[in-house]
């Protein structure tokens, strides 16, 4: 009998959609540069600009406010650099700014950029988060100074699946005065996003966690907010970012978030429902866990669970074993000494950190993928809490 | 797609699957030595515990337990098998290194969980010593201040050199090491080389003598 497989690693990355790959195939003969003027340029053109109109309208923003980068991580670098432009070299508005605030349970493409930042003079604050991963508003009043230029806060924890109130935090940030970015790798196409209705000024969104594929991301600066690129030399993205687009990307972006506005409402709902029976499934089954992230405003299939006494690399593997794909907080699967910065940051203690799994289903799984997630996970936890000198409390 | 997507060797997953000689029940084996190292703190914890037939300095039986990841339960598994049967002054001289090449070689940042299995089985020794009256038999590793600023052993930089320290620099970052007067600095550099080849080179390189 073939062994069972189950995917629960979306927030890592997604299939591709059926319809995405068959877009992608599309546009392989596609060649042209979307520069040229002739015909092979101005078919690559039209394909690159009509994902540009998809994903501008799928959150809400013009196209012109829509650039096409090479992933969620360039995006974000992109953003936060802003701070450190003082060239005059661009024609764009510059940051007058000098400080950056932002929170402990970023992705660290943000929290390494902040460091990099840090060393070049920009003042960064870091935002603490409440037991369910919650930006404090009160913590972020009081952060945000007359010299702060830019406020960066992820919309959707990648770990614990919060989502913020990005519409409260957008309005403190700009009765300060302030600009806010949003990290919403996470978010777009899992939840509404519209970047109107959030008020932000900046966002940042990727192909690869919404089933298109990987290399490809978009980042929305609003009309007229201070910009400046991160790659420079060429006109692409009227000279935002330079390089030869992406067209087969781009393309396969669009498709993504068309396909997205589509199924994303019903998916959502089901995805809450699987989530819940994982979750009642776990608490009844194993004793002494921590469920980890906001309990309701969070990402519809994210879902954090730490075990006592059970190391996470340890569950993560007798799960592969078994055919289930999940990821770990521990600090040993990380190949660094530390575990999740983002459960610490929700207090939790750091061995709570080495026991957590995060599960993140999408839309290819089905309450069958959880009712066979619910039959091995006690065993395996069981059988580590088994042999575990850091479990002896209720045996 | 499972070999593929497996880091460990053979070894590392027959043991992991069916880890060896657990200690389940540790009033019913009623061990004559037992030691334990680690923290669960930082991700790994591990407590030995071995029977010891007294005539002939051997160790008969050894069990364990370990909340750590897969590479620290494989690691821990193997010791077990490889100390059965051993006389204690050779038990007590198995190194990370001799647990490696048993298991086939463990990816070199996850070798100081390894070490952590060898660690707790010393102290087992110890122990055993301990309660049977051998006092003189009890060994103690004397830790050596390198750096005298920020009060550094030599324990300390083996330890950051197990844990993926490569470089001085890196040394000084994990340590703090030589990061005051700098006076330290050769015999740290030194000892790094010793620990590297300790543990990761197949060629050893005398323990240097330090100024």
């Amino acid at each position: 009998m073939e062994k069972r497989k189950v995917y629960f690693d979306n927030n890592a990355t997604t299939p591709m959609h059926p319809e995405v790959k068959k877009a992608i195939t599309n546009a392989l003969d596609v060649f042209g540069n979307p520069s040229s003027l002739h015909a092979y340029g101005r078919h690559a053109r039209m394909l690159v600009e009509g994902a540009r109109e998809s994903v501008a309208s799928f959150i809400g923003a013009r196209p012109d406010e829509l650039l096409f980068v090479g992933s969620g991580s360039e995006g974000n670098n992109t953003i936060l650099s802003i701070l450190n432009s003082q060239c005059r070299m661009c024609e764009y508005n510059t940051c007058s700014g000098k400080e950056l605030v932002t929170t402990r349970i970023e992705h660290p493409c943000v929290l390494e950029t902040s460091k990099c930042l840090a060393e070049r003079g920009v003042r960064v604050t870091y935002l603490d988060v409440d037991k369910d991963g919650k930006v404090d508003l009160d913590q972020l009043k009081g952060s945000i100074s007359p010299r702060t230029g830019l406020v960066s806060i992820m919309m959707a924890n990648n770990e614990i699946g919060t989502i913020q109130d990005v519409r409260a935090i957008s309005r403190i940030v700009h009765e300060r005065g302030a600009l806010l970015h949003t990290d919403a790798v996470q978010a777009v196409g899992k939840v509404p996003v519209d970047v109107t209705d959030l008020g932000v000024d900046f966002l940042t969104l990727s192909a690869h966690k919404i089933y298109g594929p990987k290399g490809i991301g978009a980042v929305y600066v609003r009309k007229n907010a201070p910009f400046c690129p991160l790659i420079r030399g060429g006109h692409q993205e009227r000279g935002r970012r330079a390089g030869t687009e992406n067209t087969i990307g781009i393309v396969a972006l669009g498709k993504a978030v068309e396909l997205r506005s589509v199924e994303m409402a019903d998916e959502e709902k089901r995805l809450r429902r699987m989530k819940e029976t994982l979750r009642k499934g776990i608490a009844e089954k194993i004793p002494d866990i921590h469920f980890v992230g906001h309990p309701t405003d969070s990402l519809p299939g994210t879902l954090n669970v730490s075990f006592e006494g059970a190391e996470g690399e340890a569950i993560l593997l007798y799960l592969d074993l078994a055919g289930i794909a999940v990821s770990t907080g521990s600090a040993c699967a990380s190949g660094s000494l530390d575990p999740s910065h983002v459960i610490l940051a929700t207090g939790l203690p750091v061995e709570c950190a080495h026991g957590s799994i995060r599960i993140s289903m999408g839309r290819e799984n089905t309450f069958d993928d959880v009712d066979y997630m619910l039959s091995v996970l006690p065993d395996v936890i069981a059988r580590i809490r088994g042999m575990s000198s850091a479990y002896a409390r209720r045996q | 797609m499972d070999k593929v997507n497996w880091a460990y060797t053979d070894t590392v997953l027959e043991h992991f699957m069916h880890p060896k000689n657990i200690l389940t029940d540790e009033d019913a084996f009623q061990p004559d030595g037992r030691g334990m190292t680690g923290n669960v703190k930082c991700g790994d914890q591990m407590v030995v515990a071995i029977k010891v037939d007294r005539e002939k300095g051997i160790i008969t039986d050894c069990r364990w337990k370990t909340f750590g990841c897969a590479s620290a339960i494989a690691s821990t598994s193997v010791l077990s098998e490889m100390v059965k049967g051993m006389k204690l002054d050779d038990a007590y001289r198995v190194s990370p290194k001799e647990i490696n090449k048993e298991l086939g070689g463990l990816p070199e940042h996850k070798i100081h969980c390894s070490v952590l299995g060898d660690k707790a089985l010393r102290a087992a020794i110890n122990d055993y010593y301990e309660r049977s009256g051998m006092q003189e038999k009890v060994r103690r590793e004397e830790a050596r201040v390198v750096c005298n600023c920020m009060n550094v052993t030599d324990h300390e930089i083996e330890e950051a050199v197990l844990e993926g320290a490569r470089t001085f620099y890196e040394l000084q970052e994990k340590t703090k090491v030589s990061t005051v007067c700098g006076e330290c600095k050769e015999d740290v550099e030194r000892l790094l080389e010793y620990y590297k080849s300790k543990h990761f080179c197949s060629t050893d390189t005398p323990r240097p003598i330090l100024t």
